[in-house]
């Protein structure tokens, strides 16, 4: 055993290194005797929240995960779905949060090529990149400078690789100001033959590195991410990885290259704590030994010690089992796309991963109790604050006037500027861009086969009511994927909260799953990747800690037989303009209280799970016969700002009748009841006729045409003006 | 037909261009990888399409024309050959000293993804022949140095011989230059794509190829491939 150790091994750097004294105490009896330096690196960072999901991985199997369609759910490097044809959707999103806050550009690019990396790992070539993303204060002055990096690493990464980003969300909240949120999902398609998966087999099969060289950057990432802020953390730079999306897309086609032959038996990218995981995962779930020497690692840096190696996170790296006899063969590949390509060990039958360097052991720990004897908690939870109940609202405004600061908002600005720096239709594929429906629309390429594609979380929700706010999060994700004709197939989830340790934080976390639960069972809508992410909590000066909103992000993904049956939010001339689902007025929570009376109090609007179905199920069928020619739901701003999102999106203007509700204007207009679309048919009548037999509430709106948008009260808002006022916010707080 | 489109480690739209070709000759064109020598036999178009040629960390395109499969390619062109270049294929074609000028950052120092419109300037090309002079449409564009630039003298030339093949314009034809809304690169003279002195090389900034689908929005791209088809076929 190497005695080369820089500092003693003991439990005061156990504590350092993020483990708990009880935590130290079970590796020193899995060992039997004080791990050396590297071994302790390697505990700390297999069983750190981020790799061990040890505060979350109780609740998370409450979640449905299964499904006749669903072909590989969570365990694998991501979800696996049968789009028909022999072919599958390979889907998964992954936040890059406290990087994304310490150097933006550089966290956002690496996180889109950590998960873009997580889904070609699989055999699947990458067809789509949506991005959620979180960020604070627009007022915050920080708040322009990582909104600009991150938009820019996004960017920069995904244009170069070639992947269309087609999709997300954004949302401003102070919550936000010091831990911004940026969730990037990928989507695939392989063929269902030619799946790789992660599990290591054939003892004495060669272990190949390929991709970029081993540096000394992002050591401890995976520890620092399992951690909070405090008013040090961008002194830990040096944490972060640097990308670079030419070699990564090198290794897509390398990778896809050889996935083409049958050389490969397991293959997984190193991600989160680099070559550590990716070893102890592969030999862990294939139950067998492994034996590295890091000699052979290639290098950036001289002089780079095991420990360094083990747990450097530098980018765009695989590891690969190959069958014995194709080495030649695969390095010829990597040899034509100007890769490293290196054996640096081979598999046992020991069930130990041995580590040397420069001819010293300088680790050998048993897989078995590293994998089984990670820790898991159930931590205490509290219930949280409730919301103020809603006081007696007086409407200020009126409804012109509160809808044209409400599509001017942060929240429901036009996200153009953002989008117009992504390249969205690169492939050759994109049959709806970013805006023009309520999913993006992806072809599979040679084939009918359409993808719908969508990233939904309402944050204020979920802070109100956690498991309100889980169920909605789904039931968006799938309504959304629903108003463009699409059957929904699976989700990946990316829960982002604050600190475990804090009882009501905790209790967030458990009801934001049982919610979650309830909706994914309720629609049939599987959870089958996903990533967590805790510890989202600033650490002010005066030791205060602010967590950020509960913010379960969902990433959906449905699919049509024939792309061609799409529908968007652009409406033709002429139609009748018809509102489905049940309206009561819901004003609690909604962006309407917000913006007009600066409050967020009360209950979100109720959530129906059979009315959800039911209504979406009846939308779905209409979109597929061809009956509804354009769909919206109605989601943030309610039914007005849905109308106004239509008319914007087209040529077509709307003349809306007064509605007769019995209730506020304000209520009608901004509540933001769920379960809920706008949708454009040539024959109303007809259509409440077939909804009254569905047992589909369904009112009619109005009527497209004209020139712009006419309110009952008379007035007209020129398509111009809407679209100046909806335009100005991103250029506002960026181009000044 | 026969095209070849040539493939460079980070090229990521000869996908794209290869959809687009084989929607109007009805047949894949060759890939050539760009540590090729030659380039197919009886080859009638070459096309460098979009993407980031060896990541381009230094200017754009600017270890791409010194491929090796350039020398063939300047061969080629020497001949007399049909090249297209294409937003990276573009900016090599200005490196290799095929076509004049070169492409600069964009003004705003942010990649554009977006809708533009063209004005097509002459229609007397292998690649304008089905358009009429002076048509304007649509097609995507995606870059982040698209910003065209070259000496004043050479922008003359380039005028007075009317070598500018298309041009950033309103809906209705419009030109103005500085108008970040019309010409959103800030490209000299609007100029978004520029001829050969022979006309038989064009390069230019937006993706025709991008548009050649009534289901991805529209077919305003593909009249330069029909075109390309009856020139160098007919």
């Amino acid at each position: 055993m190497s005695a080369k150790s820089p500092r003693p091994v003991d439990a005061a750097l156990a504590r350092e290194f993020g483990l708990t004294a009880e935590e130290y105490g079970n590796v020193l009896s899995i060992m039997g005797r004080t791990p050396t330096f590297t071994e302790l690196g390697i505990f700390s960072v297999m069983w750190s929240e981020h790799c061990s999901y040890k505060s979350s991985r109780a609740f998370l199997k409450t979640l449905p995960t299964t499904a006749p369609w669903v072909i590989h759910g969570p365990g694998e490097n991501a979800g696996v779905v049968d789009i028909c044809h022999g072919l599958a959707a390979i889907f998964k999103m992954e936040s890059h949060n406290h990087p994304s806050f310490i150097e933006p550009y550089q966290g956002a690019a690496t996180g889109v090529g950590g998960i873009l990396r997580d889904v070609f790992t699989m055999g699947a070539r990458p067809v789509a990149n949506l991005n959620a993303l979180r960020f604070g204060d627009p007022d915050n002055p920080q708040t322009r400078r990582i909104v600009d990096g991150v938009v820019r690493g996004v960017g920069g990464y995904g244009n170069c690789v070639g992947v269309p980003t087609v999709g997300g969300e954004i949302n401003f909240h102070p919550a936000y100001d010091g831990n911004p949120l940026v969730n990037a999902m990928t989507v695939g398609v392989a063929r269902q033959d030619r799946i790789f998966l992660s599990a290591a087999a054939g003892v004495g099969n060669p272990v190949i590195y390929v991709g970029s060289k081993t540096g000394r950057d992002g050591i401890h990432g995976a520890t620092m991410s399992s951690s909070e802020f405090d008013e040090d953390a961008l002194a830990k730079r040096p944490t972060v990885q640097v990308g670079d999306p030419f070699v990564e897309k090198l290794l897509i086609e390398a990778c896809l290259e050889l996935m083409a032959t049958d050389a490969i038996v397991a293959i997984q990218d190193m991600g989160a704590a680099g070559l550590t995981s990716s070893a102890v995962e592969m030999a862990g779930k294939g139950g067998v030994g492994i034996d590295l020497d890091l000699d052979n690692v290639p290098q950036r840096e001289r002089g780079m010690t095991a420990y360094e190696m083990m747990l450097s996170e530098s980018q765009e790296r695989m590891l690969i089992v190959l069958r014995p006899d194709r080495t030649e063969q695969a390095r010829a590949i990597f040899d034509k796309w100007e890769l490293d390509f290196a054996v640096i060990g081979h598999l046992t039958d020991t069930g130990n991963i041995v580590i040397r360097h420069k001819g010293e052991v300088e680790a050998d720990i048993p897989l078995a109790p590293l994998a089984d004897q990670a820790p898991v908690y159930h931590r205490p939870t509290a219930p949280a604050l409730k919301p103020q109940p809603m006081e007696r609202i007086i409407d200020p405004v009126g409804v012109e006037q509160a809808l044209i600061r409400l599509i001017g908002c942060p929240d429901l600005a036009s996200r153009a500027w953002v989008y117009n720096q992504y390249d969205s239709t690169v492939g050759g594929q994109t049959v709806r861009r970013p805006g023009a429906a309520d999913a993006a629309i992806i072809k599979v390429e040679d084939t009918q086969i359409g993808l719908a594609l969508t990233t939904d979380c309402t944050p204020r929700y979920c802070r109100a009511n956690a498991k309100l706010g889980g169920a909605q999060a789904v039931a968006e994700a799938w309504r959304n994927i629903t108003a463009t004709g699409a059957r929904p197939l699976a989700v990946t989830d990316n829960l982002n909260f604050g600190s475990p340790e804090k009882p009501e934080v905790m209790g967030q976390f458990v009801d934001a799953i049982a919610g979650m639960g309830e909706a994914c069972r309720a629609l049939d809508f599987p959870v089958v990747s996903g990533n967590v992410s805790l510890y989202n909590e600033t650490r002010a000066p005066d030791g205060t800690s602010q967590s950020i909103l509960p913010t379960p992000a969902i990433g959906g993904l449905g699919v049509l037989e024939d792309v061609r049956t799409a529908v968007g939010l652009e409406m033709p001339d002429g139609c009748d303009v018809m509102l489905l689902g049940e309206t009561k007025g819901q004003l609690g929570q909604s962006i309407w209280l917000r913006e007009i009376l600066g409050a967020q109090d009360g209950e979100p609007p109720e959530l129906d799970l059979a009315a959800e179905r039911r209504n979406g199920d009846f939308v779905r069928g209409l979109i597929q016969d061809r009956t509804i020619i354009a769909c919206h739901d109605v989601a943030d701003g309610g039914v007005l700002v849905a109308v106004t999102e239509m008319v914007m999106a087209g040529q077509a203007g709307c003349v809306l009748d007064a509605p007769q509700s019995g209730m506020r204007p304000e209520a009608f207009w901004f509540g933001e009841d769920q379960s809920r679309y706008v949708v454009a048919v040539r024959d109303g009548q007809a259509l409440a006729t077939l909804a009254a037999k569905a047992g589909v509430p369904c009112r009619r709106l109005g009527r497209s045409g004209g020139e712009g948008l006419t309110l009952p009260s008379g007035s007209t808002i020129s398509k111009a003006r809407l679209l100046a006022v909806h335009s100005e916010f991103f250029p506002r707080l960026m181009d000044r | 037909m026969k095209a070849a489109i040539v493939v460079f480690p980070g090229t990521n739209r000869e996908r794209d261009m290869a959809i687009a070709l084989r929607g109007v000759t009805g047949q894949a064109p060759a890939m050539v990888w760009h540590r090729e020598a030659a380039l197919p036999a009886g080859t009638d178009l070459v096309v460098l399409p979009g993407g980031f040629s060896y990541g381009d960390y230094l200017r754009c395109g600017a270890m791409a024309a010194h491929a090796p499969i350039m020398v063939a390619i300047r061969e080629f062109a020497a001949r007399g050959g049909h090249i297209l270049g294409v937003c990276n294929g573009f900016q090599i074609l200005t490196e290799a000293q095929l076509l004049p000028g070169a492409l600069l950052r964009n003004a705003a120092l942010r990649f554009l993804s977006q809708d533009c419109f063209l004005r097509v300037e002459r229609n007397d090309t292998p690649f304008t022949r089905h358009w009429a002079k002076g048509d304007v449409f649509r097609t995507p564009m995606a870059h982040g140095d698209g910003n065209y630039i070259a000496s004043a003298d050479t922008i003359r030339m380039l005028e007075d011989t009317d070598r500018v093949a298309f041009r950033y314009v309103a809906g209705d034809g419009r030109v103005d230059e500085g108008d970040p809304q019309l010409n959103p690169n800030g490209s000299m003279n609007a100029i978004a794509g520029v001829f050969s002195e022979n006309l038989r090389i064009c390069g230019m900034m937006p993706h025709p190829e991008d548009l050649v689908d009534p289901l991805m929005g529209g077919e305003d791209g593909k009249p330069l491939f029909t075109g390309l088809v009856e020139a160098l076929v007919g």
